[in-house]
C-alpha cells in the first residue's frame, strides 16, 4: 500500500502510521515527506504554549470545538516531555480533549519530546506537514509546559498563543522575557480566578516595553475560562485576524521563508550525516573517534575530513 | 527497532478506580515506553479511536467495575472492524479467573492481571510480545 496515497485519500490509519514514520525518522520518512510536500502549505498552523497546568490542552480543545462549529477541520499535535532518565513518557493531554472524540473532522496525536528541549519534538515540524497534507484546515500544536525556552514553536507555527494565568504576577518579569517576544496572542486563562485583570494590565505594560519588531502587529491580551468555553470566540477571531495580517503585510512570505530555510538546514544536517555514515565503514569511524579521544585529532578536522571525502565521492 | 513502544492506557465504562491504571502507566513509562493516558469513563469507541490516531503497539485496559464482559469484547470487536489485528491488548483489574479465561480464549485479549500483579512481570510481558513488531 502506498502510504502517501492512502493518507491523501483520507485514510486515518494511514495518517496515523505516517505520523509514526516521520517520528521515527530516516530515509523512508523523508521519501514520504517528499511525496506529501506538494500538498502542504494550506493549513493555518497555531501554536499554544505556556507553563505546566496553565490550561493549554483545555484551550486547544475549546478552540478546536469552536473551529469545528465553524465548519473547519482540525488536526492537533500535543507534545509532552520524555523522561531524560528512562526515555519513557506519559502523554496525558488527551484527557482534556475527550469532547472532540467521535468527530471525523478532528485528529489528535500525542507526541513525546524525545530529548528536545525547545518545547516541541524534533519531528513536530514534520508531523505538522503530514497533517497539513492530510487536508486539515487548522493544525493546533500544544507544546511541553515548561514556562520558558519553548520558543521553537514560534518558528514552526504561523500564529503563537502564549497562555498565562492570574497571579503569576510576581515572577512574571523574570520568566517571561523570551516568551513575550514570540507571542502573537496572549491569553490570561483561568480568568475565573482572582487577579486576572491585574495580570492583563501587567502583560500589556510589559508588551509596550518589550523589544518587539515594529511590524504593525500588537499582540492582543485576552482573557479566557477555557473550562467553560468563555473567551474562546475572541481568541479564535484574533488568531484568524493574525493570519490575515501576516498575509496582507507580506510577513507571511517572510515567515514561510524563515521556516523553509530552517527546514532545509535541518534536513541537510540529517541527510548529510546519514550519507557520510553510509559511506564510511564503522571501523574507520571508530578509528577517528579513537583519535579524537586520544587527542591526536580534533573533531572539527575529523568532520571536515569526512565531508571532503563524501563530497568528492 | 529502537522506536519506543507506544501504549494506550484506558479505563472503559463508568469505573472511577484509576489507581491501578496510573500505577501501570508509570511503570511502563519507567520501562522506557511512551504511554498515552486518556483518563476515566471511556467508551469502547473512544478507546479504539484513540488507539488508531495514536498508532499504538499496545492497549492496556483497566477495569474494576465488573462490566468487563460487555466492554472488553466490544473493544476487541471494534479493533477487528478497523483492521487493527496487530495491536496487543492486555487488561487488568477485578476480573475472575473464569472471565479472564474467556476473554483470552474467545476474545483475543493477550493477558489479564489482577490485584497484586507485579508491574515487572507486566513490563516484561509487553516487551517480550513487542519484540517482533515491525
Ligand atoms: C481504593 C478503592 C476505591 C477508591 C478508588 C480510588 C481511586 N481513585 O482509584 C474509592 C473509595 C473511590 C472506591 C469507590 C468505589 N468502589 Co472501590 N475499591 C477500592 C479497592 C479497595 C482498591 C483498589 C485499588 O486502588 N487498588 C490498588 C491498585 C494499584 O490495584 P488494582 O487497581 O487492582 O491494579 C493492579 C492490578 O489489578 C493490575 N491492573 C489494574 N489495571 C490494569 C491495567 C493494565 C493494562 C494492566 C496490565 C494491569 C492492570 O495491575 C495493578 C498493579 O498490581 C478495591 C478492592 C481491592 N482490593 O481491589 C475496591 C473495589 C474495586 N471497589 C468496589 C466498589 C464496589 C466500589 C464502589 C462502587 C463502592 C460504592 N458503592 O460506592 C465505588 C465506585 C467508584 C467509582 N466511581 O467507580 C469493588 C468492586 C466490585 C466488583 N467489581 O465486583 C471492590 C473490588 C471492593 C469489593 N471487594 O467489593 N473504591
Ligand atoms: N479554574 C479554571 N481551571 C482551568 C481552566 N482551564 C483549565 N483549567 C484546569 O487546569 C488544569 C490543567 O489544565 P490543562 O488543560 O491540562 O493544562 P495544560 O497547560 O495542558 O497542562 P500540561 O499539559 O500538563 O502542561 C485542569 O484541571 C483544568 O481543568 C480555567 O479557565 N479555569
Ligand atoms: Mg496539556
Amino acid at each position: 500500500m502506498d502510504l502517501a496515497q492512502a493518507l491523501l485519500e483520507g485514510n486515518r490509519r494511514a495518517l496515523a502510521q505516517a505520523l509514526t514514520l516521520v517520528e521515527t525518522g530516516g530515509s523512508q520518512a523523508r521519501i514520504l515527506l517528499g511525496a506529501l510536500f506538494a500538498h502542504t502549505g494550506r493549513a493555518h498552523i497555531v501554536g499554544v504554549t505556556g507553563a505546566p497546568g496553565a490550561g493549554k490542552s483545555t484551550l486547544v480543545a475549546a478552540l478546536a470545538a469552536h473551529w469545528r462549529r465553524a465548519g473547519r477541520t482540525v488536526g492537533i499535535i500535543a507534545v509532552d516531555p520524555t523522561s531524560p532518565f528512562t526515555r519513557g513518557a506519559i502523554l496525558g493531554d488527551r484527557i482534556r480533549m475527550q469532547a472532540l472524540s467521535g468527530d471525523p473532522g478532528v485528529f489528535i496525536r500525542s507526541m513525546a519530546s524525545r530529548g528536545r528541549l525547545g518545547g516541541i519534538a524534533r519531528a513536530t515540524g514534520d508531523a505538522i506537514a503530514v497533517l497539513d497534507a492530510a487536508g486539515f484546515d487548522v493544525v493546533l500544536v500544544e507544546t511541553v509546559g515548561a514556562g520558558q525556552g519553548e520558543v521553537e514553536i514560534a518558528a514552526a507555527a504561523h500564529t503563537t498563543i502564549v497562555i498565562e494565568i492570574p497571579g503569576a504576577g510576581d515572577d512574571i518579569q523574570a520568566i517571561k522575557a523570551g516568551i513575550l517576544e514570540i507571542a502573537d496572542l496572549l491569553v490570561v486563562n483561568k480568568a475565573d480566578r482572582n487577579g486576572a485583570e491585574q495580570t492583563v494590565r501587567q502583560l500589556r505594560t510589559m508588551l509596550s516595553l518589550a523589544d518587539r519588531p515594529a511590524d504593525g502587529w500588537t499582540p492582543p491580551v485576552l482573557t479566557a475560562v477555557a473550562t467553560r468555553g468563555e473567551g474562546i470566540e475572541a481568541i479564535a477571531a484574533a488568531a484568524e485576524q493574525h493570519l490575515v495580517y501576516l498575509r496582507e503585510s507580506g510577513r507571511f512570505t517572510g515567515r514561510e521563508q524563515e521556516r523553509a530555510a530552517r527546514e532545509l538546514r535541518l534536513i541537510l544536517q540529517e541527510t548529510a550525516l546519514e550519507r557520510v555514515r553510509a559511506l564510511v565503514p564503522t571501523s574507520e569511524w571508530d578509528a577517528l573517534v579513537a583519535q579524537i579521544v586520544a587527542r591526536t585529532l580534533d573533531p572539527y578536522a575529523a568532520a571536515n575530513q569526512l565531508l571532503d571525502r563524501a563530497l568528492s565521492h | 527497532m529502537d522506536r519506543p513502544i507506544r501504549v494506550l492506557i484506558a479505563k472503559p465504562g463508568l469505573d472511577g478506580h484509576d489507581r491501578g491504571a496510573k500505577v501501570i502507566a508509570r511503570a511502563l513509562r519507567d520501562a522506557g515506553m511512551e504511554v498515552i493516558y486518556t483518563g476515566i469513563q471511556q467508551t469502547p469507541q473512544m478507546i479504539v479511536e484513540a488507539a488508531l490516531q495514536e498508532d499504538v503497539d499496545v492497549i492496556g485496559l483497566s477495569i474494576l467495575s465488573g462490566a468487563h464482559m460487555t466492554l472488553l469484547p466490544r473493544v476487541m470487536e471494534l479493533l477487528r472492524h478497523h483492521g487493527m489485528h496487530d495491536v496487543l491488548v492486555v487488561a487488568g483489574g477485578i476480573i475472575s479467573d473464569e472471565d479472564a479465561r474467556i476473554l483470552k480464549e474467545q476474545h483475543g485479549i493477550a493477558e489479564v492481571y489482577g490485584p497484586g500483579a507485579s508491574t515487572h512481570e507486566i513490563v516484561r510481558f509487553i516487551q517480550e510480545r513487542c519484540r517482533t513488531r515491525n
